[in-house]
Parts: C-alpha cells; structure tokens; sequence
C-alpha cells in the first residue's frame, strides 16, 4: 500500500524562523484519488504544497511522490496567488505548450505531436473556445482552467491545486470541480486540492487532510469532519453542524474570542456603546 | 531611381563611418529589442535603464583612461547587473529603491570621470558622446567585439528562451518544473548588461533605454505570441536605427557643414513606432470587439 501510494507524507515538520508550521504531519494520497486540504487561514496549506513540489525545505521528515517511470518530474503544480500580466505575449495555447517543455533549454522547434498533445489538452478542460487569446485577457476561471492544462499536460501522477477555487463564482467551482473529478479519473492522477471552505468538495473527494494548530489529520470526510476528531486537532471544542447537506464548523468559545480580542484592545472597546 | 537619390545622399553606402554605425547600430538594436522584450515582460524596464545610468560611468572612465569604450560601458554594466542579481531582492517596492540609488551612485561617479576629462582636455565632447551617443565617430576596430558582444546576447537568450518565459508567467511555476530561476535571472541580467553596453556605445548610455524599451512594447502590444513580438521588436528596432542614421546623414545636407545627431532621430523614429503600435493595437481591440459583438448580442436588442 505505502509503495503504491502517488503521495506519502511522514513525520513532516517545518518551521519559519524558528516559528514551528507544520509538525508531525502524516498522510498519503492513492493514485487517482481525490483529495482535499483544508484548513484556516494561515495553516500551513500552501506551504505544505510548496515542501511537495520542492519550493519548501522541510525540517525533517520524508515526502515520497510514486515515480512514473519515465523519470522526471510527475508533479503538477498550480500556486495560489498568479497574477497574468496583460503585458505577457502567451496565448492560453503557448502556456499549456510550456507546461510540457518549459524547462527545456534552447527555442522550441515546430512538433506536430506536441500541438497535438497541448490541442488534447485544451479540449479536456474546455478551452477550445479561448485557446487563442492572451492570457492575460481570459477571465479568472479561464485561466483556472488553462493553469490546470499546463500542470496536467505532462500527465503527471500527483497534481496539486493551491486554492484553485477562490475568486471563483459559484458555477465556475461546480464546473472546475467537476473538471478535476473527471480528469483525475480519465488520467489516473491523483488530485490534492486545497481550500479553506470543504463542501463545494464534499461530493467528490476521496479523502481529506485537515490542517489545523500544526497538526493533520486524515482519512474519509465522514471519519474527520466530526466533532470529536476536530475538537481534538483544534486544541478546544469546535462543533461539526449539517445543514442541508453543508457541512460547517463553528468554534463555540467563538462569542468569547471576540470578546477578549476586543478586551485587548482598551481603545475601540470605549468607543462601542 | 530619383527618388532613391532624394533618400540617400550622395556617398551614404561608400562611406566606412557609416559601415561601422550601420554594423554596430544594427547590433545594438537587434540585441536591445530582443532582450527588452523579456526584460519588460519581468518588469525590470527600470532596472534596464539603472544599468544604462551606471554602464555611463565605465564609458567615462575609459575615455580618462584612453581604453576602448565598449570594455568601460561593457565592465560598469555588468558589475550593476551582477549586484542587482546578487542583493536578489525579491519585494518589487525595496527593488526599485535600490535600483533608484545605484543609478544615482552611477550617474554621480559619471559627472566625477566627466569633469576629470573636461579639465584636463583630455577627450573633448566626452559628455557628449557618453551621454547621448556620437555614431559616426565610433571606430572601426569596434566592430568584432561589438558583434561578438551582440551574438552572445543572442546566444544566451536563445538558450534560456523557455524557461525565461515560464519565469515572466510565473516564478514559482518555473521553480516548480525545475528551473532555477536564479540562474535563469543571472543570465538574463548578463544578456542585459551586453545590450545596454551595446547601445550605450551608439545612441549613449541615457538613451540607451529607448532601443532597450521603446521596440520591446512596440512588439508586446502587437503580438500575442513570443516569437512574433520579438520579430516587431527586432523590426521596430532596426528601422529606428538605420533610418536615424539615414536621416542624420541627410541632415548635412539640409543644414550645410553641420549634420544633426543620429540618436535624436533614432529616439524620434522609436516615438513614432511606439504612437503607432499603440493605434494600430487600439483598431484591431476594436475589430475584435465588434467581431464578439456581432453573433452574442447580450440579449439587449
Ligand atoms: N516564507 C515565509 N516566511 C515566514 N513565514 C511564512 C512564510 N510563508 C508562510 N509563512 C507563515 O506560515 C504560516 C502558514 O502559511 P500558509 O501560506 O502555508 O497558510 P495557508 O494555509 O496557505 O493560508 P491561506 O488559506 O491564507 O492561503 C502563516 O502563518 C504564514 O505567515
Ligand atoms: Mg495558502
């Protein structure tokens, strides 16, 4: 099993001038599967991501991504934040192309095999209409998907989405998750998504990872997305609500918080009446 | 056949300043315009000029020191791009402070090297020539270094071409497929500084932003595609320069026994290019627009 794993992640800690982010964290993704990160702001989400594609250096511990055998790199990467500067001259088409030889030296030579793979491509994501217009000008969920083309085009074995559905209305994240659902299934590439909100997730994921306080835990949504299991990991009671098939977790001393942060701060406590 | 005399004055291809202006010039505004397509995708078109302002101190120093120009502009250049690379500040606010001293510390070391020459006479016009680019006076021995200064530019640009434009989208993408960006910066700041060195020695070190910037945008607004953009660029570039050395060849004899400087008209022709990128982008948004707007219609009619 753990050699037949896309991803494993043991004992993993990292720390940012001596501030600890991530400790202990243990998981491992299947092939094809897909699986969500989710956790608060802060983390440590996308940093995990950036120790998997080698961005990060972890303090200690071991990350293992399952080998294609055809050498090389087989992870995908799409970052968080990527701002498409109307000024670069790249179609969505020239991006795509450069997910598959963007490392290469020297100019690229005309390939009919290549333009064949990167039309392929284009069309799996539904791309096809805008494939011709510069990146810069496509739409925030465009470019989501003509991001997903590059990192997917090399068909690696583990792709990685650092918060691909954020900036996005509600039907461009039915789409794009439905996207991903159907491309990790046709290409047999495992899928780690984060995002700070799990249910537009919930009816595809495999599995989850749920950051929080440092620490992770993981396995099907229904073993960790419950009360219990979460209270343990935050460190203090939160509780597990279902509301119409939406999952939300509230933290109970919230009212509290709020209170001694206002506590905290003498001056604007004044001023409220 | 009449009008081709009207264009070309008299001696214009028989004449050997003009052979070296026109070899070196094309030099600088083929090299300039393809690495100022990338270096303006990066968003280092002030860094490109910071290195111009310091590569001017180099130039200075060595007409004090009676040293082949190109070797002083080439040294400075490289050095400020070397350091830049090496200080590696990545916050683009911090960058451009920087960027803002050393070309300040450049230009304050060039009015040093300047004034030397002045009081001691010995280079008359050095501002001059330093500053704003002298073409027909530049000679012929320069000619091989020049060239091979331009074919390596050329060389290492072709050599990183992928990754380079990977980097513009993206750093993180780039690191993520395993480039080393550092690395790819490195090279890139060398390609710069063997083009501002190039263009420093034709149309001066200040101007030479305008060969670096003015054909780079010319061809990112008209293209769409990498290899079309450096191809308006390199055009626009080469136009510039060859019809400012045109023109300024011309000028003696508009103006009898006093020719017009050739940078004035190569920065006037990359102006032009520029205005009209700039109009000819805006009518084929606009084709575009109505184009899209024909079958959708919005539901509004
Ligand atoms: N390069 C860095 N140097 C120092 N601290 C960092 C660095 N990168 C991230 N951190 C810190 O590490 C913690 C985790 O950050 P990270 O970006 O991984 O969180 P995240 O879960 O992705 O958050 P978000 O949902 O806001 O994207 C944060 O507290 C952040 O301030
Ligand atoms: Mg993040």
């Amino acid at each position: 099993m753990t050699d037949a794993a896309a991803l494993s992640v043991a004992g993993l800690g990292i720390s940012f001038s001596g501030r600890q982010i991530l400790k202990d964290v243990e998981f491992q993704v299947a092939p094809g599967e897909f699986c969500a990160l989710i956790g608060p702001n802060g983390s440590g989400k996308t940093t995990l991501l950036k120790a998997i594609v080698g961005l990060v250096t972890p303090d200690s511990g071991r990350i293992a991504v399952d080998a294609d055998g055809s050498g090389g790199t087989s992870v995908g990467y799409v970052p968080q934040k990527i701002s498409l500067d109307a000024h670069i001259p790249l179609r969505a088409r020239d991006v795509v192309m450069l997910g598959l030889d963007g490392a290469r030296l020297g100019v690229p030579l005309p390939s009919r095999a290549r333009d064949a793979r990167v039309e392929e491509m284009l069309q799996a994501v539904g791309a096809g209409d805008f494939a011709d217009r510069r990146i810069g000008h496509l739409s925030g969920g465009q470019q989501q998907r003509i991001l997903v083309a590059h990192a997917l085009v090399r068909r690696p074995r583990l792709l990685l989405l650092d918060e691909p559905l954020a900036n996005l209305d509600v039907r461009s994240v039915a789409e794009i998750v439905a996207l991903l659902r159907r491309l990790s299934l046709q290409y047999q590439t495992a899928i780690l998504l984060s995002a700070h909100d799990m249910n537009p997730l919930l009816p595809v994921m495999d599995r989850i990872v749920y950051l929080a306080n440092c620490c992770a835990v993981s396995g099907k949504a229904d073993e960790v997305v419950r009360t219990e299991v979460l209270s343990r990991l935050y460190g203090y009671h939160v509780d597990v609500v279902r509301v119409h098939g939406r999952v939300v977790v509230i933290a109970a001393h919230e009212p509290e918080e709020i209170r001694a942060a206002l506590a905290r701060d003498p001056v604007h406590t004044a001023e409220i009446p | 056949m009449r009008l081709l005399g009207l264009m070309f004055a008299p001696g214009f291809f028989s004449n050997a300043p003009v052979h070296t202006a026109l070899l070196v010039g094309g030099g600088a505004a083929v090299v300039s315009a393809v690495v100022g397509v990338f270096t303006v995708m990066r968003g280092q078109s002030f860094a490109g000029h910071a290195l111009a302002d310091v590569s001017s101190a180099g130039g200075a120093a060595s007409y004090l020191l009676g040293l082949n120009p190109l070797v002083g502009f080439l040294g400075m250049a490289a050095l400020a791009a070397g350091g830049m690379e090496w200080a590696d500040v990545r916050d683009a606010r911090e960058r451009d402070l920087l960027t803002g001293v050393m070309l300040g510390a450049g230009l304050g070391l060039t009015a040093l090297f300047l004034y030397f020459a002045a009081v001691t006479g010995s280079a008359t016009g050095a501002a001059i020539t330093v500053l704003f680019g002298s073409m027909f006076t530049i000679p012929a021995s320069i000619v091989p270094v020049a060239l091979a200064i331009a074919v390596a530019a050329l060389a290492a640009i072709a050599a990183i071409y992928r990754p380079l434009l990977v980097s513009a989208v993206s750093e993180d993408l780039a690191q993520a497929q395993g480039t080393r960006v550092r690395l790819i910066g490195l090279v890139h700041g060398s390609a710069l500084a063997f083009a501002v060195a190039l263009s420093a020695m034709t149309v001066g070190a200040i101007l030479s932003t305008a060969l670096l910037i003015g054909p780079a945008a010319a061809g990112l607004r008209l293209a769409d595609r990498p290899g079309r953009s450096l191809a308006i660029a390199v055009l626009t570039g080469l136009i510039a320069t060859w019809g400012g050395i045109l023109l300024a060849y011309d000028s003696y004899y508009w103006t009898p026994g006093r020719g017009w400087p050739v940078s004035f008209f190569i920065v006037v022709l990359v102006f032009l290019a520029y205005l009209l990128a700039g109009l000819l982008a805006r009518v084929r948004l606009r084709g575009v627009r109505l184009a899209a707007a024909q079958p959708s219609g919005c539901g509004q009619h």
